[in-house]
């Protein structure tokens, strides 16, 4: 490919005058960042002072859309391009492209301390390479709008309370409030998965590769659609895209038309910052299912990319934005959780916000974080994760459609997986 | 206006017409040299440099990605799979059924496309036409309603996707009005004869004014004297508009019915805001699968993409030569008669 | 205002009518007050909800007009706080919120702030007045590059246009005066790239722009576009009917076919030049795919693409995304306003037949 790659340029190299391309200055460092909420603002403070205590190195934080991130980054690795640090989610899927930190830190042995748990969620399976550390940790689970329960005089389910629980509760409020439904979760396999789990799916085979649907997962499916069919569940979030695309139902509880939401910690900042006074809400861990009431693990990790010509300028921009009173800070701005493992000991985060839903809520997360069970909390760190979310989402919702018959869906999703893994088969 | 529309042209053509004058010496011995021809060529060789270059080398590319797997981004890397891909996409023991196909979404998507372009092109002419008509009257104001049907067209279509998806989402502007009439709301993008009403409702709704002009122009070169004449003879409007003006209409209908129909198969922009392929697959179009499968989905497969997409191609190559074999018969036709 | 009567009540008449309407005026009438609701109501809607809140973008039912919420300053407390519309009992007022508890709110006259009143929750509806979020405006100035992404906007439009009417214009007068061999080939080739929409060819023409080395550059989002079929039919279309005895005369008079380009047939299509520059500003104004996958740096950012930027993973900020949507939206306007009167005179002068 390199010599394809030069060859190429040489032969057009004409059409090259008069570009107005900009060149990258020794000492420059990009980041390629998105942001859900004020995550972008904080950062561009951090550097800030990175940068009046380095004047050698000037950072560049690019904020783009999340799509960015997801579809034209892994498309730029692949040319041996991008940027010198990027925030993303597909850790796993891209880790051929993350640069190996190691020889370029002043003490590596810091980061195996503090973000040693997730490292293998960004790493080559058996590589003990440091590739960056995740910015914030997040978990799946549920939020309730008490006030809808107060004013419809239903208890909200206790402790250990099932899927069945939560959804028939929900369904007596919707019942007496006159919601647009119980309950809604987002369009994604990755929101489902802590559920699947909990009725005892594995989606990890033996042999590393991903296994058929198992029981687990098919129970859980046919309770969505159930709930689809009986209007408990909110229609549109699922039924109104197809493909693997995302969509989230914040707005819908944001709008108090739906006493329960299962989503995860990540919106904590949105949902305070849209609901303000309008209501009380709670965060209420992971429903339980047969075999546990797991959630399921991830964040954004911040990765130096293999293909950077600054790497010790990376490394030391790094080092500074892995700092225990940096991420302590991060954390208690963006409203997020940290992954930082000095900072979760030590505890005593002080949340800047006045709303008071806030601390109880992230709370009940780093409480529900003890839930995760084996099977889940092996996903973030499988290569073929990604690909099996996208399976579910897609064949589920066209079975919630009405399309097909859930039958037919679990058969497709095999074949969905088992054609991906074909084709990635060689590489 | 004027005035300043002509010192601005001038101060923009003065240093153009230096630069023209300029090369002129060097052109005329080009021209000596290789005579029209070479004229020809050079005038063409900008133009066609960047179809080339922009257009025509990714489309073979996308023949060579069409015979490849894996989930290489760069051919080189690819695996050479001959017509596996096309097989794959064709393989269907009941082609009225996409439960029975490898790619079921494929067949779904193509027939979801074809049911789209027929209803959709049909309605757009009618509605073009009739908008022609009338904006060819008298009006005072003629440019303004001009600027009113020709406003959606100025908007990128990420815009009236939105747009739209406000007015017609459950909690939407339209079902509020409904409520306010007293009418039961309709999930209008849940449901899905009423979503794909929307997408092609939406799709008219931006393209209209573009296709209304174009049949105006045409209406506007129709001479006046034979619609007096038909007066005089106290035709009904009817006949005239059968008679007189669709025939002279011909061939900018023609015109309008080839690009509308290009554009329909193609569509997938302002669909894709609007209801994301949904409910289920029932807006899932064809160039919607080609992006998610070869870009956007979290299970790629470009080599497929790239086989769909040629297949796509080869279906608007048909339409359009079965367009201008029509169109020239009824040029002769008319000339005969 | 007897203009404007004149102007809406002017009918056909004739014989078929009644009361002097004519059905072909019904429709007429009809069908311009049906186009001005649909064309013009939901651009009107977009603009109204460019002003919002958040908070009250995601409310349902949804209010035409932007509202904000009214306050009041009250004796005893820092901040103003928001006033309500109470009906209970009690009958209708209007009273400041404290707090609210669950289903109780605390409330109080803001004539009389010593005495609580506890309202249920339920019987309570926000005061509100018409008022503006202009926030959602200012602020995306202040924490986003907007200048610099309206120079790349404004550099991109202009230059892809200009070389976009020098081109296609070189282009259709090779078509449309010349006779040669594998003319009609190269018709053909025009009108196949009439038939491929970018997302088919966008990984192969990403390996492309990537090796030539206009990634992250600004003409790599001008050259590809610039070469558009829809531009060379439609001058073609006007040259075919400039008459070819000028070309003629010109040759006589020992006219290179560089000036007879230049001095007589360029200026002659000046109507189609015009139609055509609006529809490349236009286009190139509103484009966003080709922009998003070419340029990944901020400091060339269009604006279409910097507007992206407000649509996180799991949070998408309507509000600003809609302002700057109303902004990007005036500049094509204005264009199209100045120009406007061209396109019939330059789509009829192509007499498309």
């Amino acid at each position: 490919m390199t010599t394809r790659n030069l060859r190429a340029k040489g032969a057009l190299a004409a059409l090259a005058l008069g570009l107005m391309s900009t060149t990258a200055l020794a000492g420059d460092v990009r980041i390629m960042w998105y942001s859900d909420g004020v995550e972008g603002e904080v950062i561009q403070d951090l550097l800030n002072r990175f940068m009046e205590a380095n004047p050698g190195i000037n950072v560049i934080l690019d904020n783009v859309a999340y799509k960015v991130v997801q579809e034209q980054l892994p498309i730029q690795l692949e040319a041996g391009e991008g940027p010198d640090i990027a925030r993303v989610t597909n850790l796993k899927l891209l880790a051929s492209h993350w640069l190996d930190l190691t020889p370029h830190l002043a003490d590596p042995e810091y980061f195996n301390t503090n973000f040693g748990a997730y490292a293998d969620w960004m790493r080559e399976d058996g590589s003990s390479a440091i590739n960056g550390f995740m910015t914030q940790l997040t978990l799946t689970g549920g939020f309730a709008n008490q006030t809808l329960f107060e004013q419809a005089g239903v208890e909200m389910p206790g402790e250990g309370a099932t899927w069945d629980d939560w959804v028939n509760a929900a369904a007596a409020v919707q019942a007496s409030q006159g919601t647009a439904a119980a309950f809604a979760i987002d369009r994604s396999g990755h929101r489902i998965s802590g559920p699947n789990v909990s009725y005892g799916a594995n989606y990890i085979g033996a042999d590393g590769k991903p296994a058929p649907v198992d029981a687990g997962t098919k129970e859980f499916a046919q309770k969505l659609v159930q709930w689809v069919a009986d209007g408990k569940m909110l229609k549109d979030t699922w039924v109104a895209a197809s493909g693997s695309t995302y969509r989230a139902a914040a707005d819908d509880f944001v709008n108090a038309q739906i006493p329960f939401y299962y989503s995860g910690s990540w919106q904590i900042a949105q949902l305070s910052s849209k609901i303000g006074d309008a209501f009380d809400w709670v965060a209420t861990g992971s429903p339980c299912g047969t075999a546990g009431c797991s959630g399921l693990a991830g964040g954004a990790g911040l990765v130096a990319v293999k293909y950077t010509q600054n790497a010790a300028e990376v490394a030391k921009v790094m080092e500074f934005l892995a700092q225990e009173d940096v991420v302590r800070e991060f954390s208690e701005r963006t409203l997020f959780l940290p992954a930082h493992k000095g900072v979760v000991e030590k505890g005593g985060l002080v949340w800047q916000t006045e709303d008071k839903n806030v601390g109880p809520a992230l709370d009940v997360f780093i409480a529900a974080s003890t839930q995760i069970a084996p099977n889940a909390a092996s996903l973030p760190s499988w290569t073929w994760a990604t690909v099996y979310y996208g399976a579910l989402a897609n064949r589920i919702s066209q079975a919630m459609a009405g399309e097909m018959s859930l039958d037919d869906a679990f058969a497709r999703i095999d074949t969905d997986v088992a054609e991906a893994v074909a084709a990635a088969g060689g590489n | 206006m004027p005035r300043v529309s002509e010192i601005a042209g001038a101060v923009v053509t003065a240093p153009l017409a230096w630069a023209a004058q300029a090369i002129d010496p060097a052109l005329r011995f080009w021209q000596r040299l290789t005579g029209q021809g070479g004229m020809a060529a050079f005038f063409l060789l900008p133009n066609m440099t960047v179809f080339g270059l922009f257009v025509i080398l990714p489309l073979i590319f996308n023949f060579a990605y069409s015979m490849t797997s894996g989930t290489a981004l760069f051919l080189a890397d690819r695996e050479f799979v001959g017509l596996a891909q096309f097989q794959r996409l064709l393989d269907c023991s009941d082609f009225t059924d996409p439960a029975t196909c490898q790619e079921d979404q494929f067949l779904i998507a193509v027939r979801n496309t074809a049911l789209f372009v027929v209803l959709q092109v049909t309605l757009l002419i009618v509605t073009a036409t009739i908008t022609a008509l009338i904006l060819n009257r008298e009006l005072r104001g003629r440019s303004f309603w001009r600027a009113v049907f020709f406003f959606p067209v100025l908007l990128s279509p990420v815009v009236v996707g939105l747009i739209w998806r406000w007015i017609l989402q459950r909690d939407g502007l339209l079902n509020a009005g409904m409520a306010g009439v007293g009418l039961e709301p309709i999930n209008w993008l849940i449901e899905r004869n009423w979503a794909f009403a929307a997408a092609i409702g939406v799709t008219i709704w931006a393209h209209l004014g573009f296709y209304t002009l174009i049949l105006l122009a045409g209406l506007q070169a129709i001479p006046k004297d034979l619609y007096e004449a038909a007066e005089m003879d106290g035709t009904r409007p009817g006949r005239v508009f059968w008679r007189i003006t669709l025939p002279l209409l011909m061939p900018n209908l023609l015109v309008v019915i080839v690009l509308a129909l290009i554009r329909a198969v193609q569509v997938f922009d302002e669909a894709f805001v609007l209801t994301g392929g949904g409910p289920g697959t029932a807006t899932l179009f064809l160039t919607q699968y080609i992006y998610e499968v070869g870009f956007a989905s979290l299970l790629k497969n470009p080599g497929l993409a790239a086989a769909a997409s040629i297949l796509m191609g080869g279906v608007l190559v048909v339409l359009t030569l079965l367009q201008l074999a029509i169109g020239k018969r009824n040029e002769k036709r008319a000339k005969l008669k | 205002m007897s203009r404007v009567t004149a102007f809406l009540t002017r009918r056909r008449g004739g014989p078929g009518s009644i009361l002097g309407w004519h059905w072909t005026d019904i429709v007429t009438f009809g069908w311009l007050a049906a186009g001005l609701i649909v064309m013009f109501g939901p651009a009107l809607w977009l603009i109204l909800s460019s002003f919002k809140t958040p908070a009250q973008l995601v409310e349902f039912p949804p209010s035409f007009l932007p509202f904000e919420a009214r306050t009041a300053v009250v004796e005893g407390f820092d901040e103003p706080l928001p006033l309500y519309v109470v009906t209970d009992e009690q009958g209708p007022r209007t009273l400041a919120e404290v707090r609210r508890v669950g289903t109780v709110a605390q409330m109080v006259d803001p004539a009389n702030p010593a005495e609580v009143q506890r309202v249920d929750i339920a019987d309570r509806v926000p005061d509100r007045q018409f008022g503006l979020a202009l926030e959602n405006y200012t602020e995306p100035f202040v924490h986003f590059d907007f200048l610099l992404y309206l120079r790349n906007s404004v550099f991109v439009t202009l230059v892809a246009t200009a070389i976009t009417l020098l081109t296609n214009s070189m282009a259709a007068f090779a078509l449309s005066k010349y006779q040669f061999r594998g003319r009609n080939a190269v018709m053909l080739t025009v009108l196949a790239t009439l038939m491929i929409p970018l997302s088919v060819i966008l990984v192969p023409l990403y390996s492309i722009i990537s090796a030539v080395g206009l990634f992250n550059s600004l003409w790599g989002v001008i050259l590809p576009t610039v070469a558009t079929p829809t531009g060379i039919f439609l001058l073609r279309q006007y040259m075919l009917t400039i008459p070819d005895e000028l070309l003629e005369a010109a040759r006589m008079d020992h006219a290179s076919e560089w000036q007879i380009y230049w001095r007589i047939v360029l200026p002659l299509t000046a109507p189609a030049l015009a139609v055509l520059a609006i529809f490349s500003v236009v286009w190139r104004w509103n484009d966003f795919l080709w922009p998003l996958v070419v340029l990944s740096r901020r400091e060339v950012y269009t604006l279409q693409v910097g507007l992206n930027t407000y649509a996180g993973e799991l949070n998408v900020q309507w509000q600003y995304i809609l302002s700057m949507t109303v902004v990007t939206m005036i500049p094509v306007v204005i264009v199209f306003i100045f120009l406007q009167r061209f396109i019939t005179t330059g789509i009829a002068g192509t007499g498309l037949k």
